[in-house]
């Protein structure tokens, strides 16, 4: 009836609708900004800190490699990187036995449905839920040679002959620890664990069960090989966290690895050079924590990398 | 079927016995909490003579305790407000509309679930610094929301892929917008999803204590657990309030727990095996 208001509304309903259109790509810009600015960002920048000379947080004259040089062949320095990468080494392979082994073992215990299975559950994953600094700070609590629970009841047993001052031992110090992040890490590998092992078919075991295997070669060619994304999964994870390992260790000993750096991580380490207290000193060494930083990080990346592309490679073969 | 016999007892044995290697220390925290020092010292694995709660009491006195939650429980609930509206915009954005980019942006985030951030934590100091935050508690709230980002962008966008699109086009048909078609027909389909992701950003704020502990100074500024962190710098000899201390920390988190482990549990293991 009134053409020209018509194709006036129409080009005002197009404008209108080019404007929503437009306006979708303002939709990821808020999760890009904080994500780019307080993550990716950082750790660019972290890698430029590490060819620069520093005076405090001041930045200095470009240095070139001098940094990685120095961390690499100046003591205490290098002595410093290799002892606490042998604890992240150490601190990967007992997270590997004892918290992914025991996790594997329960979470098939669970799996064969065991009475309580529920109640199993949330007791192992109960841990968890506490901060790491609750569980460090427990911990040391119930690892005090002089009033805590574990020599208490060592002696009631009757097993006076093990009690030990656990934290302030060298021998034992970095292992305690260890064995506390499995307590706290346990309850999630079952749970992993079990997952996976919930989504073999059943008519597998049926299949199995047809052609004679037992339990334990049910496991070995059922079970096993059905579980390598699980075992995937918590292995590139378990390593990444054995190589950044920090918080319980500060918790349970401070930044300074004590005693005598018996308990000392690449990651604690890394703390002392940014923010003061290596060689005993308040001063920092900003730029060979960066370049500690650098290598960590490469360190982390590559073997993760490797590791998924090989665990790929050879899930595509079976 | 004969080993049956045999491993059946054997599993239970196993099972349980490390089932109360994870629960004892938890329930020696809380009971120990009751006790008075003198009380932890002599017997330490007794039950408490009395549940007085004078423990509690020296604690508040000790420590602003109450400073410490409610800045704990602001920095968690805003981090995870922020954290659901950025992912669900941003992960909406990648799920539904097929522009060229959107792999490159989605693969971006992913990244960030392997990238160890807290090696980046000297120019994450600088850079709080430059901005001000030192000190704040949106210092926190920033890094956990940019720490959170990626895991709950990769849970969305897997949830939104595997939702039906007819709801939204006959919204878009009605002249509904994008921002319409997100809150009013997608968000409200999307309650289990929402729900985990809450749940796993909401223990990792709730109980870091990394980023305060470089960023915070301030008493009045800290969350629970650099609050526990000057508590047993301060007081270690007093393990009756150290004890309680642990216990409140603790609290909220194995509440909410018992509420909703199955939740839980699931939220917490999903981010993983996606």
């Amino acid at each position: 009836m009134k053409p020209a208001t018509n194709s006036n509304s129409v080009v005002k309903m197009k404008k209108e609708r080019n404007w929503k259109r437009w306006t979708i790509h303002l939709f990821p810009i808020p999760a890009l900004l904080i994500y780019g600015l307080f993550i990716v960002y950082p750790l660019f920048a972290a890698l430029t800190y590490s060819f620069f000379d520093w005076k405090g947080i001041v930045r200095g004259e470009f240095v070139g490699l001098k940094n990685f040089k120095d961390l690499f062949t100046l003591e205490p320095f290098s002595g410093l990187f290799w002892n606490a990468f042998g604890h992240n080494i150490l601190y990967f392979v007992l997270q590997m036995i004892f918290q992914n082994g025991l996790a594997f073992i329960l979470a098939y215990i669970i799996y064969k449905k065991v009475k309580g299975s529920e109640f199993l559950k949330i007791a192992y994953f109960l841990p968890r839920l506490l901060s790491v600094i609750v569980v460090g700070f427990l911990w040391k609590l119930i690892l005090n040679p002089n009033y805590g629970a574990l020599n208490v009841i060592l002696e009631k047993i009757g097993l006076e002959q093990l009690q030990k001052a656990w934290l302030g031992d060298p021998d034992t110090a970095l292992i305690s620890i260890i064995l506390v992040n499995c307590w706290y890490g346990i309850g999630f590998g079952v749970l992993i664990f079990l997952a996976g092992l919930q989504s073999i078919p059943k008519e597998l075991f049926e299949a199995g069960k047809l052609d004679g295997a037992d339990g334990l070669s049910m496991i070995r060619k059922i079970v096993l090989p059905l579980m390598v994304p699980s075992f995937m999964i918590m292995t590139v994870l378990t390593f990444i966290q054995s190589f950044e390992a920090f918080e319980l260790v500060y918790a349970m000993q401070g930044s300074q690895g004590e005693p005598y750096h018996s308990t000392d991580t690449l990651a604690i380490y890394f703390y002392r050079l940014a923010f003061g207290g290596s060689a005993g000193g308040s001063t920092t060494a900003v730029g060979l924590g960066s370049a500690l930083a650098v290598v960590l990080f490469l360190f982390i990346s590559f073997f993760t990398a490797l590791y998924l592309r090989y665990m790929q490679k050879k899930q595509v073969d079976m | 079927m004969n080993h049956t016999i045999w491993t059946r007892p054997f599993y239970y044995v196993f099972a349980f016995l490390i089932a109360s290697i994870s629960i004892y220390p938890i329930l020696l925290m809380i009971l120990s909490s009751f006790k008075t020092s003198a009380e932890i010292f002599t017997s330490p694995l007794s039950l408490p003579k009395t549940f007085n709660l004078d423990t509690y009491r020296n604690l508040l006195e000790m420590i602003p305790f109450t400073t410490y939650f409610m800045n704990s429980v602001f920095v968690s609930v805003v981090s995870v407000l922020l954290i659901l509206i950025t992912s669900s915009l941003a992960a909406f954005y990648i799920a539904r509309f097929t522009f060229v980019w959107n792999n490159i942006i989605f693969f971006f985030f992913l990244m960030g679930m392997m990238l160890p951030i807290k090696l980046g934590i000297v120019p994450l100091f600088i850079l709080m610094k430059d901005l001000n935050l030192l000190n704040s508690l949106w210092s926190l709230i920033f890094m956990y929301v940019a720490t959170g980002i990626p895991l709950s962008i990769l849970i969305l966008t897997g949830f939104f892929r595997t939702m039906p699109r007819e709801l939204e086009e006959a919204a878009r048909i009605d002249g509904a917008g994008n921002l319409r078609i997100l809150w009013n027909v997608v968000l409200p389909l999307m309650r289990p999803a929402l729900g985990t992701v809450m749940i796993i950003q909401f223990i990792q704020s709730w109980n870091d204590f990394f980023f305060p502990l470089i960023f915070i100074t301030d008493d009045l500024k800290k969350t629970i657990p650099v609050g526990m962190l000057s508590l047993f710098g301060e007081y270690s000899a007093d393990w009756g309030a150290l004890f309680a201390g642990l216990t409140l920390a603790s609290l909220p988190m194995i509440v909410l727990f018992f509420i909703a482990s199955k939740q839980f549990m699931e939220g917490l293991t999903q981010g993983a095996i996606k």
